[in-house]
């Protein structure tokens, strides 16, 4: 048995602690964005199978994204990055061709501003223009966004190198669930697999866990008030099915498994990576010690987390709850203690 | 092939963790590209200059594989001193005829043999699209060739082919397509090196390729690199089609095509077939070698399963009741003749020409102009509601109260609700069961055709008219079943497959056909996938439990050969090239062919057999003539007959281009099929003048998120969503030359129409540098149209009708046209919009652009 005081931090296995007894291993999500192809077959057979609803016909201008962000309305969400930054183990896309300066960050600034009502509260949240562009520019970009109009640049033979990062984002599934500590209610709970899953009968709509989420993910429907993420398909995992996006990931991007099998497999391919000449390879969540104890869903990544809109160091927002509840334990303890020396002095004057 | 092949795209990514190495040409740069190795921006409509460059490369340097060369091409066979190549004619062949457009090819043929009958002038074939009918063999040429085996002689294929791409230099690469050199050479190194006797590099192509007035030849093209590095019948080699639809490989197998009848047996024309035995020996061409020489017993046995115990050989197996073509009675001709009010009536089945098809206005039009139009679809697509919805309404051109057509819409039921099977690009059929009831009054198509059968032939009972005879003689007997009376697929299948009409078994293989109405067999090439009585497409035998070819998944034609002309695998003696790459071989102990796959073979003709001279049919083919459907037994690097536009593939400019065709005088494909009517213009290009009021070049493709015209998926919400709005993808530089902003409007003008699209400016496109000049591109998808959850303007309205002469498929890859910022008008002031384009352009109605520019005319235009 895990001791206490890590049950809100630090590394331990969710399902045994959550109270099951023989509980199955660990089941989770490996996303390897280095073979995902932005098919968005994911998001449709998430959709498909969980009866998800539409979340807008709006086109959004970031790259083939349309639908901007994890929402209830979409448990999967398909990022595109058009990045004007090299890739040193491919031949340059438009080396020799006479390009002006990119466009990307530009692009990537105005389409920041376009996030339209999904019927889901936050939804996609309107973003920032100038972080947008810094993402899209990839970690060296210092300059800033719009300084040059595109292409003004004539002859100058400077957009040689581009890449076209694709990313399939879901639930993270977190070892310590800040959504599931804050949940009044008790909708959200642990599966047996390790996995977080709200229950809409008994969600009341209170909205606690939108701001308890680290990553962002969880949201609120409109009109229904609750609130709805991914549940690594519960209903699927189960009766021993593949979860409906990784059944339909044409390219096992998206893999499915026991963690433990996940992060041994995902270690490898980045060993792979680096053998053949892609140091940017990295994975991202996989780690125990994390600020949210390993995530369940866990990804490989060809650049920093920001540039996915990912949370560089997610924290669980829980952990310091018992710190918190000890200071203010505390504090009560020392006020109950100066109104009782309060009265003790009063009565003794 | 990731963005509308996806699922395929899988095994690329399996071949590229083992190592493979990924080379992606396209003019934009799309999903496929992000994964690729290699990403070879081009300038849409060049890709012959640069194969052509990658055969000189292969040839200047000898990296071809000799060996095979030698034995199973036409490398050295020697062709008649006649010909003249493009080199000499300035992007002409000899034969050309200026009056028809046409080439005569007599010339071309291998020397000794330039009288050969099975040669026309090209002028029919192309009316007829007749370079179609050669998917399942070469054309029927003379087996008896002399050859040079050192290659040396003038005259011979290899330098024949030497000579006529030897100025498709890498610097010409760079000058036409706008490939920097290092680029090629990066591509051709790659592709030489990983081919020959150890290893084998695959070419991929999505139906896009053809969609050119030089489309045929530019998978010509691609299949001379193929042969010349030995990469055909060898396990990882090949030209692979990735076709736009599932089972439209199915669709030309049993077509549903003008001019071919099911196993690319021609459809009779009127003059030249009058009889059965003309047809037939129009087919096999008596006295020549290979496997089309049983053509008769093909044609007779299908005759036979059309009109079953009506057709006798003494009535030449009802073989009068054919429909016989006339002329060219393709769907734009059709479509031309429904302007002109010649067509009473129009089936749409599974086809949305109002948004897929080219010149949208054209279709649009036409199919207003008719008595009546059955559209059978899952939704109500625009070619349904044109009448009342369409772009034309609103500028006035249709009036839905005066509308002349009735439209009927009957709903299909999908593929998930009926059983059948679907052919897919390696000739594999697949059986699918059905898994759901369709909705409503949906209905499969076997169940609209067979019932409207049986309905037309119950009206005619009892008529003495000669003209109904083919219906009421039709064999039209299928088991149904269910509350709806859906006939049984297998059936179907059963028919196709072929039975011995005494006692019914079904046939093995249409070694079993017979000319004497003792066999029926709907599909010669099909002939197997029933044998036994088992529905041998319905196998599903897990790849785990058979060898990696897994022969026992599905069944492929010809007789379960995976792969084509594997007898290739083998070296002329009959051993693998090399251990690696083994796949079919002779084995000496028990003299019969084995390995892998089906041999695609006689299963007991040793690779030591010779034939006599002036044996005709299979026993002509010799033991090392591995390409047993070619006349001559040999791939043929240089095509004597088939090809009505030359034997070998030459770069001409697509019809509209923004520049002139650096390689020739030849501006563009001398043979392409034109059609000169008050609706159809082509936008001018050089020589011609006004060439800049059409600056751009645009091309269209798919985006992973829709299917085609959109019918399937701009329909479904999950999909809808995915990408809701019509867009146009610009460059950065574009985009400030012309002041288009990202996620602003833009509309494009061409002479046919002006389409408006939401922008989006991408690093993803690239200007081109062609001879110091720079040329945009512009990118669109083609899904959009005016029904669905998400609607916008169609992108094949843009495009004008030119077609390619071999196949009659329309140039909808490439065209010309301007772009400018903000919406397009409404109304009437719309087509002023355009008319004003037309009067500047010079565009009168009807006008073409000149056929043949070899005279000088550039002179006309530099100023």
């Amino acid at each position: 048995m895990i001791p206490d005081r890590n049950s809100l931090y630090g590394p331990l296995d969710p399902a045994p602690e959550a109270g099951w007894a023989e509980a199955p291993p660990r089941m989770g999500f490996f996303t390897d964005t280095s073979i995902c192809i932005g098919c968005k077959a994911c998001e449709v057979a998430c959709k498909e199978w969980n009866d998800v609803p539409t979340s807008g016909l709006d086109l959004l201008g970031m790259s083939y994204d349309n639908t901007g962000a994890l929402t209830a309305n979409s448990w999967r969400h398909v990022a595109f990055i058009e990045q004007p930054r090299p890739a040193d183990h491919r031949t340059p896309p438009f080396g020799g061709n006479p390009t002006g300066g990119s466009v990307s960050a530009d692009s990537a600034a105005i389409a920041s501003g376009t996030g339209n009502p999904t019927g889901t509260d936050p939804g996609v949240p309107p973003g920032s223009p100038e972080p947008a562009a810094r993402m899209a520019a990839g970690p060296e970009f210092l300059g800033m966004p719009g300084a040059e109009p595109p292409g003004r640049a004539t002859g100058a033979e400077t957009r040689t190198d581009f890449r076209w990062l694709m990313m399939s984002d879901v639930c993270k599934h977190c070892t310590h669930a800040a959504c599931l500590d804050v949940c009044p209610t008790g909708s959200l709970f642990r599966t047996e697999f390790g996995t977080v899953v709200v229950q809409e009968d008994i969600c009341n709509g209170c909205g606690y866990c939108i701001s308890a989420c680290p990553y962002g993910v969880i949201d609120q429907r409109k009109g229904d008030g609750r609130a709805w993420k991914c549940t690594l398909c519960y209903d699927r995992i189960g009766a021993d099915k593949t979860p409906a996006c990784a059944q339909a990931c044409p390219t096992e991007s998206i893999q499915y498994g026991p963690l433990d099998e996940l992060r041994e497999r995902a270690a490898a391919r980045v060993a792979t990576l680096h053998e053949r000449g892609v140091p940017e390879a990295r994975l991202y969540g996989h780690d125990p010690t994390d600020g949210v104890g390993g995530d369940g869903a866990f990804f490989l990544l060809l650049d920093e987390p920001e540039v996915y809109g990912l949370p560089p160091d997610p924290v669980v927002t829980t952990r310091d709850l018992p710190k918190m509840w000890k200071r203010a334990g505390l504090a009560a303890l020392a006020m109950a203690a100066a109104a009782v020396v309060a009265f003790v002095g009063g009565g003794s004057s | 092939m990731a963005e509308a092949h996806p699922v395929g795209f899988q095994w690329v990514m399996e071949a590229k963790q083992r190592g493979a190495r990924v080379f992606h040409v396209d003019p934009r740069f799309t999903r496929t590209s992000a994964l690729a190795d290699t990403y070879v921006p081009i300038r849409a409509g060049t890709d012959i200059a640069l194969l052509g460059a990658v055969v000189r490369y292969i040839l200047e340097n000898e990296l071809d594989f000799r060996e095979y060369i030698l034995a199973y091409t036409n490398a050295a066979t020697i062709v008649s001193d006649q010909f003249v190549d493009t080199e000499d004619g300035d992007g002409i062949f000899s034969g050309f005829d200026p009056e028809t457009g046409g080439y005569d090819q007599k010339t071309w043929q291998y020397a000794g043999q330039e009288g050969n009958s099975g040669v026309r002038d090209t002028g029919e074939e192309r009316e007829t699209a007749a370079g179609l009918r050669h998917e399942s063999h070469g054309m029927p040429i003379s087996g008896h060739t002399q050859r040079d085996e050192t290659l040396q002689h003038p005259r011979c294929v290899y330098q024949i082919l030497k000579r006529h791409y030897s100025r498709y230099t890498p610097e010409m690469v760079e000058r036409v397509c706008g490939i920097p050199q290092e680029k090629f050479f990066e591509l051709a190194r790659a592709w030489t090196e990983n081919s020959g006797r150890e290893r084998t590099g695959v070419l991929i192509y999505s139906v896009g390729w053809t969609q050119h007035t030089v489309g045929a030849q530019y998978i010509r093209t691609g299949a001379i690199i193929q042969t010349l590095l030995g990469n055909i019948g060898r396990p990882g080699g090949g030209v692979l089609a990735l076709r736009g639809h599932a089972s439209i490989q199915g669709s030309t197998d049993i077509p549903t095509l003008f001019n071919l009848l099911p196993g690319y047996l021609p459809m009779p024309h009127h003059a030249n077939h009058a009889t059965f035995d003309d047809w037939t020996r129009a087919i096999r061409h008596p006295g020549q070698k290979g496997f089309w020489g049983n053509a008769r017993a093909y044609c007779a046995s299908l005759l036979k399963a059309y009109w079953g115990d009506a057709a006798t050989p003494e009535n030449d197996f009802c073989y009068g009741y054919l429909p016989r073509m006339t002329g060219d009675h393709g769907t734009y001709q059709q479509v031309l003749n429904m302007i002109d009010g010649k067509v009473k009536g129009y089936f749409l089945l599974g086809q949305n020409p109002a948004v897929g098809s080219a010149h949208g206005r054209a279709q649009r039009l036409g199919m207003a102009n008719l008595d009546w139009l059955v559209v059978r679809d899952l939704f109500m697509i625009e070619s349904a509601t044109f009448w009342k919805n369409g772009p034309e309404v609103a500028t006035g051109e249709i009036v839905p109260e005066e509308c002349r057509t009735e439209v009927f819409f009957l709903p299909a039921a999908s593929h998930v609700e009926k059983e059948g099977t679907f052919t897919q690009t390696q000739r594999l059929l697949q059986w699918r069961e059905k898994a759901v009831e369709p909705p409503g009054d949906a209905r499969s198509e076997l169940w609209f055709f067979y019932h409207l059968g049986r309905k037309l032939r119950e009206k005619l009972a009892g008529s003495d008219k000669p003209r109904d005879r083919a219906l009421l003689d039709l064999n039209w007997n299928y088991p149904t079943h269910g509350p709806h009376a859906e006939p049984s697929g297998e059936a179907v299948l059963y028919e196709i497959n072929g039975y011995d009409v005494a006692t019914g078994r079904p046939l093995g293989g249409f070694t079993e056909a017979r000319d004497d109405g003792s066999t029926a067999m709907g599909c010669w090439i099909y002939s197997g996938v029933y044998a036994d009585g088992v529905n041998q497409a319905a196998r599903r035998k897990s790849r785990h439990e058979q060898n990696w070819v897994a022969g026992e998944w599905g069944w492929a034609w010809p007789a379960n050969r995976r792969t084509l002309y594997n007898r290739a695998s083998a070296d002329p003696q009959g051993r693998p090239w090399s251990e690696r790459k083994k796949y079919v071989w002779w084995d000496e102990e028990k003299r019969e062919w084995t390995g892998y796959d089906v041999p695609d073979f006689e299963k007991t003709k040793p690779p030591s057999y010779r034939p006599e001279p002036g044996t005709s049919g299979p026993d002509g083919i010799a033991g090392d003539d591995a390409f047993v459907m070619q006349g001559d037994g040999k791939a043929w690097l240089y095509a004597p007959a088939g090809t009505v536009d030359g034997p070998l593939p030459t770069h001409y400019e697509p019809v509209e281009s923004p520049v002139r065709n650096a390689l020739y005088r030849q501006q563009s494909n001398p043979t392409r099929k034109t059609y000169a009517h008050p609706v159809n213009s082509v936008n001018p290009s050089p020589p011609e003048e006004h060439s800049s009021v059409f600056p751009y070049v645009f091309t269209v493709s798919r985006l992973t998120e829709h299917h085609t015209a959109g019918g399937m998926s701009r329909t479904v919400p999950p999909l809808a969503e995915l990408q809701p709005e019509m867009f146009v993808e610009v460059s950065p530089e574009l985009a400030t030359e012309v002041g288009l902003t990202h996620l602003g409007w833009a509309h494009l003008v061409s002479g046919r129409a002006v389409i408006e699209a939401r922008v989006l400016v991408t690093d993803r496109l690239t200007p081109l540098r062609l001879d110091g000049r720079v040329i945009h591109q512009l990118w669109l998808p083609y899904h959009f149209g005016f029904e669905g959850l998400v609607t916008g303007d169609s992108a094949n309205d843009l495009f004008g009708i030119t077609l390619d002469p071999n196949v009659l498929i329309q140039e909808s890859k490439v065209g010309t046209c301007d772009v400018r910022p903000g919406r397009r008008p409404t109304g009437p002031a719309l087509r002023e919009l355009v008319d004003d384009y037309r009067r500047r352009a010079g565009i009168t109605p009807g006008r073409l652009s000149p056929v043949v520019t070899s005279d000088g005319g550039e002179t006309r235009n530099d100023s």
